[in-house]
């Protein structure tokens, strides 16, 4: 090599790295901005509300002090329930960014293609059915995802799976699964099938420590798992022949990536109810936020989490003396999104 | 690229389903050489490509990397001694021109080899071979085809195999386009010795740009060797059931086909 072709290499790479770095520091400030509006929403559930907990009482509280008043009203009703936001929409976020960038296309998001019903009909079944409560009914909603998730799975199957078929029968299984739930729901009590239809807009009204926990651990297993396997995604975005050409184990990373996200979904379901549109518009914020960064898992787990948050914040105090349940505010955000890339869509001709 | 890395087929069986599409097939890629696949529609020249790539497993006999079986050798071992470029790739949305031929480095990583500074002059590299470093930053959605083809193959060439497989990848392309396509990857198969396999549709810019030339017809090699060797007027009319005339090509001196239609023909 010539030396002014050798600099020009060096220069080339400098370059390279140059635009890396940036990309680097924007992802960085991205997940830092997004952080801070999870922790305001965050601390914004813990001090308003009904008696009102000034910041420095609040933070007593979590150091373990403070007077008994304040103690009851953040530890035991305010704390469970704003972190079970925090991570019933970091799941959400993170489950809907997967599905969407493996599937290629916006309309993939778990709420939609039918995982979420099969959570939600199957914890209806365990509920109504078998009487289970807690820690067996969130084993119920989990494996109701993975069964829808499965189902679906198998169905999409021609020695492949492309994201547009999956979407289509996504949607097929899921009205299917919503039609069982409708069916349970008219064999029950009325008492019975009230409390399910709060549950099933997705409420963490009433919502504790007990269901807090398993949420957190499974949380803690899945989230490192999706994030392990999304680096395959990097390859699996490209089409599968390409993947393939790049070396990634093309169906076995898919599976693993649609089971983990699947079973995250599964999870928070069981904690929360199907929190509608979460997982919907999570990720496409977080790829405005951040365009041409791929799939963006973290940044749109992140959105989620404030969302969620924030979203809970609202159904408490958007209405005087009536408590909403979140998923009826998150709808209010994703329903009009879903309107907008279906007319898109349907003018450009494609699946978005 | 020290290594020359050799790629046959040996009695290799193809097919989806329970259609055979190839069978019995010998091929070899001459070290070094850019070797050109053409046939008609659905002769199986791209389902060759594929298994030679590892991305189909032959219902009978092997392709062989090195003298060993593609399937018995590692994913990553595969994957960094030949690149494959698809028919149609997917570029995921507005993703940068940078970014995606960063995506070429994947065979280069894992979970625990982040990207280094090796990495980044692979990049730069391919970048400055293929002349796309100027787009580093431009969304590849607003390129053009010619400048998209250009990212795709320089994606391809980051990956630093020395065996090269590519699909059609002159199709959509307008003709000035094409012949930029092939002069680049001539251009890399003269200066960095990258064995390449490419699939065309274009018999006279196979003959033009072949230093070993493929013809298959129904999953079978009708003919192969160098152009001025085997391109014939009976081998046209074999494979493509033309029937034409076979001149010097006035700018290279290889044959050139010229196509007997049945109408404007002036002499026999």
């Amino acid at each position: 090599m010539n030396p002014t072709a050798a600099e020009a290499a060096v220069e080339a790479a400098a370059r390279v790295e140059r635009l890396r770095l940036a990309r680097r520091i924007r992802f960085a400030l991205v997940c830092a901005c997004l952080l801070l509006g999870a922790l305001a929403a965050f601390l914004a559930c813990l001090t308003i509300g009904d008696i009102d907990v000034p910041l420095a009482d609040v933070w007593a509280v979590l150091t373990g002090g403070g007077d008994a008043g304040s103690r009851f009203a953040v530890h035991e009703l305010r704390l469970p329930r704003a972190l079970l936001a925090l991570a019933v929409g970091l799941c959400f976020g993170l489950s809907g960014a997967v599905f969407q960038a493996l599937l290629r296309n916006p309309l993939a998001s778990p709420d939609i293609i039918g995982v979420s019903a099969g959570a939600s009909a199957a914890a209806v079944l365990a509920s109504m059915a078998f009487g289970l409560s807690g820690l067996a009914l969130s084993g119920g909603a989990l494996a109701g995802a993975l069964v829808a998730g499965t189902l679906i799975y198998l169905l999409a199957w021609r020695g492949g799976v492309s994201g547009g078929r999956f979407v289509l029968i996504g949607i097929g299984v899921a009205a299917g699964l919503v039609s069982l739930r409708s069916y349970l729901m008219t064999r029950s009590e009325v008492t019975e099938a009230q409390n399910a239809f709060v549950w099933l807009a997705g409420s963490l009204n009433g919502r504790s420590w007990d269901q807090l926990w398993p949420l957190l651990g499974c949380a803690a297993v899945l989230v490192p798992l999706t994030l392990a396997a999304s680096r395959s995604l990097t390859a699996l975005q490209l089409g599968d022949e390409a993947a393939g050409g790049l070396g990634a184990r093309v169906e076995r990373g898919r599976l693993a990536l649609l089971a983990s996200a699947t079973a995250l979904v599964g999870v928070a379901t069981a904690a929360a109810g199907p929190i509608g549109f979460v997982a919907f518009v999570s990720p496409p914020i977080a790829r405005r936020l951040l365009p041409g960064q791929g799939a963006a898992l973290i940044p749109s787990a992140l959105t989620g989490a404030a969302l969620v948050c924030a979203a809970d914040f609202a159904a408490q105090h958007l209405l005087p003396d009536t408590q909403l349940p979140v998923g009826v505010v998150t709808s209010v955000v994703g329903a009009p999104y879903l309107l907008w890339l279906l007319a898109r869509a349907g003018r450009a001709g494609r699946g978005g | 690229m020290t290594v020359q890395h050799a790629l046959q087929t040996r009695g290799l069986g193809l097919g989806y389903g329970e259609r055979e599409i190839i069978s019995g097939l010998d091929v070899d890629l001459p070290p070094g050489r850019l070797t050109v696949v053409v046939g008609p529609n659905a002769c199986g020249k791209s389902t060759l490509l594929r298994a030679m790539a590892r991305l189909l497993t032959p219902t009978a006999g092997t392709v062989l990397l090195d003298g060993k079986d593609i399937h018995a050798t590692s994913t990553r071992q595969v994957a960094t001694a030949l690149g494959m470029l698809p028919q149609t790739p997917v570029a995921p949305d507005a993703i940068t021109v940078a970014d995606l031929v960063g995506r070429g480095r994947y065979p280069h990583q894992g979970w625990f080899r982040r990207w280094t500074a090796a990495d980044s002059e692979g990049v730069a590299a391919a970048m400055l071979a293929t002349d796309v470093l100027d787009l580093a930053d431009r969304s590849v959605d607003e390129l053009s085809g010619g400048q998209r083809q250009r990212v795709w193959i320089a994606m391809a060439l980051a990956q630093e195999t020395d065996i090269l497989l590519l699909d059609e990848p002159t199709t959509y392309l307008d003709i000035s386009h094409q012949l930029d396509v092939l002069d680049l990857l001539t251009d890399l198969n003269r200066d960095r010795g990258v064995t390449l396999a490419v699939v065309l549709h274009d018999l006279n810019l196979a003959c033009r740009y072949a230093d070993h030339l493929i013809a298959m017809k129904d999953g079978r090699v009708v003919a192969e060797g160098p152009p001025a060797d085997v391109v014939t007027e009976s081998l046209v009319d074999e494979v493509f059931g033309l029937r034409s005339t076979v001149i010097p090509d006035p700018a290279s001196g290889r044959p050139m086909v010229v196509p007997l239609g049945r109408h404007h023909i002036t002499s026999p």
